[in-house]
């Protein structure tokens, strides 16, 4: 049951073969079982969850029932959901109790989904490893002393382990496609603008988008019917015509489901830096897309490299001036002993803060400041349009593109922890697509072997131009229908 | 260019971040290797080219001039921090936020 796909677990409640009470409290003992050692969750509340299921199951009872009505979904702790603790992985957050329901908690309320959780993260999403957290650092279930990737670390930990149908998170540089190349499943980073951010704590704002983190592509067809869609709270929310992004998956009798697709495999992505390990999983994985159909292109996207540097200019940035509201006032940490309000704000900010935090704070500040702005925050915008015309020109040849999510497997902890350099080029596969607002996303692709002969999750990255997410969701659920990567699982949590 | 311990001091206080003495050197090993990463952004020519400063070209929308918010004051005020030095009651009175008196 663990195992089953979110349809599958539709078709069992619906048939009432199981109710949503017995299906949440198997998710929860799982959690009992296996959180305390792998730390997924920053806060549960089983009497509200079991009270959600209930009235799910009411609901089945009187047929009112959609997709994912008494689905248990864990949601990453940088949603605001009404009366839960909503922490974003920060001390500064620690007593902080949402006064209001996110857009997207209000969309599965809506559906009748079960909130199993609030899992954990990198502190304000800063992070590759979730080793910024506040609530301490989360495993991943495939080899206890890696990390799970970041920032969504919790969310990535919590599906690899079955401890979730399903999970949310957020991607502003790749924060879910690299957590979900490290821990083997299939994450969807949408369009820009597609996911409402209203409730959604604020790192960057140009570039934060929510998606969906499953097992499946098709299970993230079905969180995508849910979470997508246009919220006027949200003043970068899109206003398009709601979309069924289940409605290109197809089940194909011919031996070609995907003749025709042009599949652009850009060169940067395969050169210095991608681990040798890692790129013979992916070259496997092309040969496969080969088989279904696909014809490869070669394609270049010049301006990669330089997709580092702008976002360390442009993330910090927003994020100093999106984490100025966090001053001990109104919410939050205040210092316990202070001497005047200058004195309050400094210190409540210095020890509500971790490192990470304040490092990129540190450096939103100094690029902004007077002197530097044309050099630093302006010279990045330019080069940010030369990433974006990047895949404009790529496009032209080719329908998606394909190559790897990160250029490892999952690291050991403490491993790049204080070197934050080595950790930002976690992101170098990702983060371009964050700047130019295109949808990706990473799915199981097979395993490499560690140096120290562990065999670890390589994740296949799919980008798609804007708004392509249900072709993207059709092309990586024609892998899944010949190969079953996707449904491994780590091994002694059965 | 080269960070200094007062440019790291400055920015700090911008910030409103307060920071050690022996944090500031720590800080200025970590922020002059990321600086490093960044200044790769000044080879590029960049002449003539349009500042991208969003994914999709937005415009704000305007709405109807009338009351949407309801009053959560009550609700809002449940998350203020403890009031401090010596008090750990809630920064609140009367619906008011307590801060450090500003104004003589």
């Amino acid at each position: 049951m663990i195992n089953s796909s979110l349809k599958q677990l539709g078709n069992m409640l619906h048939a009432k073969k199981i109710s949503s009470v017995e299906l949440t409290q198997t998710f929860l003992d799982r959690i009992q079982q296996y959180n305390p050692n792998i730390n997924a969750y920053i806060s549960l509340d089983e009497s509200k969850a079991l009270a959600q299921a209930k009235a799910a199951d009411a609901r089945i009872a009187a047929g009112n029932v959609v997709p994912l009505t008494g689905i248990p979904i864990a949601q990453k702790d940088i949603f605001c959901a009404k009366g839960w603790q909503t922490t974003c992985g920060s001390k500064m957050l620690t007593n902080f109790i949402a006064p209001y329901d996110a857009h997207i908690i209000t969309q599965f309320d809506t559906v009748g989904a079960v909130n199993l959780g609030k899992t954990n993260m990198d502190e304000f999403a800063m992070g590759s490893s979730n080793e910024t957290s506040y609530f301490g650092g989360v495993k991943n279930p495939w080899s206890l002393d890696r990390v799970p990737g970041g920032s969504s670390g919790g969310s990535a930990a919590a599906v690899a382990a079955r401890l979730c149908a399903a999970a949310t998170g957020t991607d502003t540089g790749g924060s879910i496609r690299q957590p979900a190349s490290l821990c083997g499943f299939t994450g969807l980073k949408p369009t820009y603008g597609t996911v409402s951010r209203y409730g959604m704590i604020a790192f960057a704002s140009s570039l934060d988008q929510a998606g969906p983190m499953a097992k499946s592509a098709e299970d993230c067809a079905l969180m995508m019917n849910v979470m997508a869609g246009f919220d006027e709270r949200d003043s970068t929310s899109l206003n398009r015509e709601k979309e069924d992004y289940t409605r290109d998956l197809y089940s194909s009798n011919s031996a070609k489901p995907l003749q025709g697709l042009k599949v652009g495999l850009p060169k940067e992505y395969f050169s210095e830096g991608l681990d040798a390990s890692v790129g013979k999983v992916i070259e496997a994985a092309i040969a496969e897309y080969k088989k279904l159909g696909a014809e490869i292109v070669d394609i270049s996207l010049p301006n990669t490299g330089l997709s580092i540097p702008v976002y360390y200019v442009l993330a910090p940035a927003e994020a100093s001036s999106n984490l100025s509201r966090y001053d001990g006032v109104r919410y939050g940490h205040r210092a316990a002993e202070y001497t005047d309000l200058m004195d309050m704000y400094n210190k409540s900010r210095a020890e509500g803060f971790g490192a990470e935090v304040k490092r990129r704070i540190l450096i939103g500040t100094y690029v902004l400041s007077a002197g530097y702005y044309d050099a630093y925050y302006l010279k990045a915008q330019q080069i940010r349009r030369l990433i974006a015309q990047d895949f404009v020109e790529a496009f032209k040849k080719c329908d998606v593109i394909m190559g790897p999510a990160a250029p490892s497997t999952a690291f050991k902890a403490g491993e790049k922890v204080d070197d934050p350099v080595a950790m930002y080029l976690q992101d170098i596969y990702t983060i371009s697509t964050n700047l130019a607002g295109l949808p990706g996303m990473s799915i199981p692709a097979g395993f490499a072997l560690s140096d120290d002969g562990v065999s670890l999750p390589v994740g296949l990255q799919i980008i798609g131009n804007y708004f392509d997410e249900a072709r993207m969701l059709n092309v990586a659920h024609q892998y899944q229908q010949v190969t079953d990567w996707h449904t491994r699982m780590p091994a002694g949590l059965e | 260019m080269a960070l200094s311990i007062e440019d790291i001091k400055k920015v700090a206080h911008l910030a409103r971040i307060e920071v050690s003495e022996s944090d500031a050197a720590a800080t200025l090993t970590k922020l002059t290797g990321i600086l490093s990463l960044i200044e790769q952004m000044q080879a590029v020519d960049t002449t003539g080219i349009e500042p991208m400063s969003h994914s999709q070209d937005l415009s704000q929308r305007l709405r109807d001039d009338i009351v949407t918010k309801t009053n959560l004051r009550e609700e809002f005020q449940k998350n203020a921090p403890a009031l401090g030095n010596g008090s750990v009651e809630p920064a609140v009175v009367d619906g008011l936020y307590l801060v450090p008196k500003v104004i003589e």
